[in-house]
């Protein structure tokens, strides 16, 4: 009888022992960001370019203005087909072909980052000759589109049938009973969802390191390779400067404050869906 | 049955959505053979032997995939064999121990976890896991170097510091199955544990975990699925080295970081097809996996 009561006890400790495990990890980062990156984290940080190796100072104005670039593209090449593969899904929720679809972007989704940096390269750099933005766009929409289209086919399927059928009793066609009615009592989800996936992909680096490239320099030529976020404080981590080091601190400071900012905002979509069908 | 002008224009709506699922169709099978043409020099160079020879040396054009498909798999499953007890008892505390806005308060805090980019993970790896390995290893070369494994040359960078990173980044995924699936289990189950006098963890070892054991699998797939296919942060710590480790601590390479790091300065073209089947045996090695985790989730949902 003790003995179990002891056990419990005991097992209490253990779990509340191992989720203060988990927890310290994001405190020792986001402790570590702030310390080593605040300092080098001022105006000159995001109106500059890189200087020469070896001198002070300079940002990574090329960089910031560069994401922006690459994940605005991905987001106009990815958007617009993960919508339509959502709406597919759901439209044909029951056909062989949907199975298929839902399958394969799940294989799609489950796909190590570094492959499409792969398929990227012989697809469009090969044939292009040189790196570039455009297939940096490229490779991280296609991460995109599998994401986009679950969540949208997840979202459209709570809008109660009720809605659909009314629609199309009226005689409303079924294209325009799906973005009048459905879409349209989903909105938030179907945003929530859209930039769900743009802060996934904001913070990627593998597929961009052979077909963005980067870039020294201020571009914003989408067909020259252009500089990231992330591939600059990838290269500056690695490099043997301590004033890099500090600007890639600096990076990551930003790099996080985008995605968190980009992920918080889907949530407050999210929830405001999960309010509105209720 | 519909009428006249609406039949038409609902036509093309279904005709432009099929056009939709056709491109994710060939987008996949069309990665999937690139994957296999591009490795075709390889393959026709080295057969099987590629999977199991254990030298990868550009200067001399010969490839083996052992090293990469053992640091992979040896990273992959060390990370979840650490991480999944912590990410359970997490999940555990969650739905059984906390409640309302402290337990969304944990549960936000974790999944800001996977919100950090992987680069970022990495940048702590390199300037702050990374020397704390090196003095841990330091101590043990000094001290216990006449045990077997522990006397490898404290480098700091290797398969222990990406073992650790792993961990961090994929908590948050088994943690969020892990944490829905114990919501399933009816609390009628539970309530009956509780009527015969059970204590709270013979309620959750004895009722919950059994009943949701296939759910709690299929979060740790896919946490393992993530590991396997983790690319920057592993490769910022893992010394990237082109042998099989012998030790925890010694530097290795995994199949994502080794194609991250010499794929863009490979030049003779039997280099690059085999970086490019490397990543073909990536691919499969991940597809397994998640087709695995996606049978144990169907079956689950038939059960409901």
């Amino acid at each position: 009888m003790k003995a179990r009561k002891i056990k419990n006890i005991t097992m209490t400790f253990v779990i509340s022992l191992f989720a203060g495990i988990c927890l310290l990890p994001l405190f020792l980062v986001l402790y570590y960001l702030l310390k080593n990156g605040l300092s080098s984290l001022n105006l000159e940080f995001f109106i500059n370019n890189p200087k020469p190796f070896g001198e002070t100072g300079g940002g990574m104005a090329n960089a910031i203005a560069g994401s922006f670039i690459v994940v605005g593209l991905a987001s106009i090449i990815g958007i617009p087909i993960g919508l339509f593969t959502g709406i597919f899904l759901t439209e044909y929720k029951n056909s062989k072909l949907s199975d298929i679809v839902r399958l394969l972007s799940e294989v799609l989704q489950g796909l190590p980052s570094i492959v499409i940096g792969i398929i990227a390269f012989s697809w469009i750099v090969k044939k292009m000759g040189h790196f570039s933005a455009l297939s940096g766009a490229i490779a991280l929409s296609f991460m995109m589109i599998p994401i986009i289209a679950r969540s949208t086919e997840e979202v459209l399927l709570l809008v109660p049938d009720s809605l659909k059928e009314a629609s199309l009793a009226l005689g409303a066609p079924k294209w325009r009973t799906m973005f009048s009615i459905i879409l349209k009592t989903a909105s938030s989800g179907v945003i929530g969802g859209v930039l769900s996936s743009i802060a996934r992909v904001a913070g990627e680096t593998a597929p961009l390191l052979f077909t963005a490239f980067g870039n020294r320099f201020f571009s914003t030529n989408i067909l020259k390779p252009m500089s990231v976020l992330t591939l600059q404080i990838f290269d500056y981590a690695r490099s043997p400067y301590d004033e890099l080091h500090k600007q890639a601190w600096a990076g990551a400071i930003v790099l996080v404050l985008i995605v968190l900012l980009i992920s918080l905002l889907s949530r407050v979509f999210v929830r405001k869906l999960s309010k509105g069908v209720k | 049955m519909r009428i006249g002008k609406f039949y038409s224009s609902d036509n093309i709506y279904s005709f432009i959505l099929y056009l939709f699922g056709l491109f994710l169709i060939l987008l996949v099978i069309g990665i999937f053979s690139e994957l296999v043409i591009n490795s075709f020099p390889s393959i026709k160079a080295f057969h099987f032997s590629f999977i199991f020879k254990g030298v990868w040396d550009p200067a001399r054009n010969e490839f083996g995939a052992l090293p990469f498909i053992f640091g992979t798999l040896i990273t992959s499953f060390l990370a979840i064999l650490i991480s999944t007890p912590l990410a359970l008892g997490t999940a555990i505390l969650l739905d059984e121990y906390l409640s309302g806005a402290f337990s969304n308060i944990i549960s936000s805090l974790i999944e800001l976890l996977s919100a950090i980019p992987s680069v970022v993970y990495g940048l702590w790896g390199i300037f702050v896991l990374v020397p704390v390995i090196r003095s841990f290893e330091q101590f043990l070369y000094l001290h216990l170097s006449f045990i077997p494994f522990f006397n490898s040359p404290p480098y700091g960078v290797g398969i222990l510091s990406a073992v650790l990173i792993l961990c961090i980044m994929i908590i948050p995924y088994t943690v969020s199955v892990s944490k829905e699936v114990l919501k399933l289990v009816p609390s009628d189950q539970k309530e009956a544990g509780y009527a015969l006098g059970a204590t709270k963890w013979e309620v959750i070892s004895k009722i919950k975990i059994p009943y949701v054991r296939s759910g709690i699998f299929a979060g740790i797939g896919l946490s393992l699925g993530r590991a396997l296919g983790e690319t920057m942060a592993v490769t910022m710590v893992i010394g990237n080295r082109n042998a099989i480790p012998k030790t925890l601590f010694d530097p290795a390479n995994t199949l994502a970081s080794v194609i991250a790091n010499e794929f863009s300065e490979a030049t003779s073209s039997l280099h690059i097809s085999s970086l490019i089947e490397l990543g073909l045996l990536l691919f499969i090695i991940t597809f397994i996996v998640n087709f695995i985790i996606r049978i144990i989730l169907r079956r689950i949902s038939f059960k409901k």
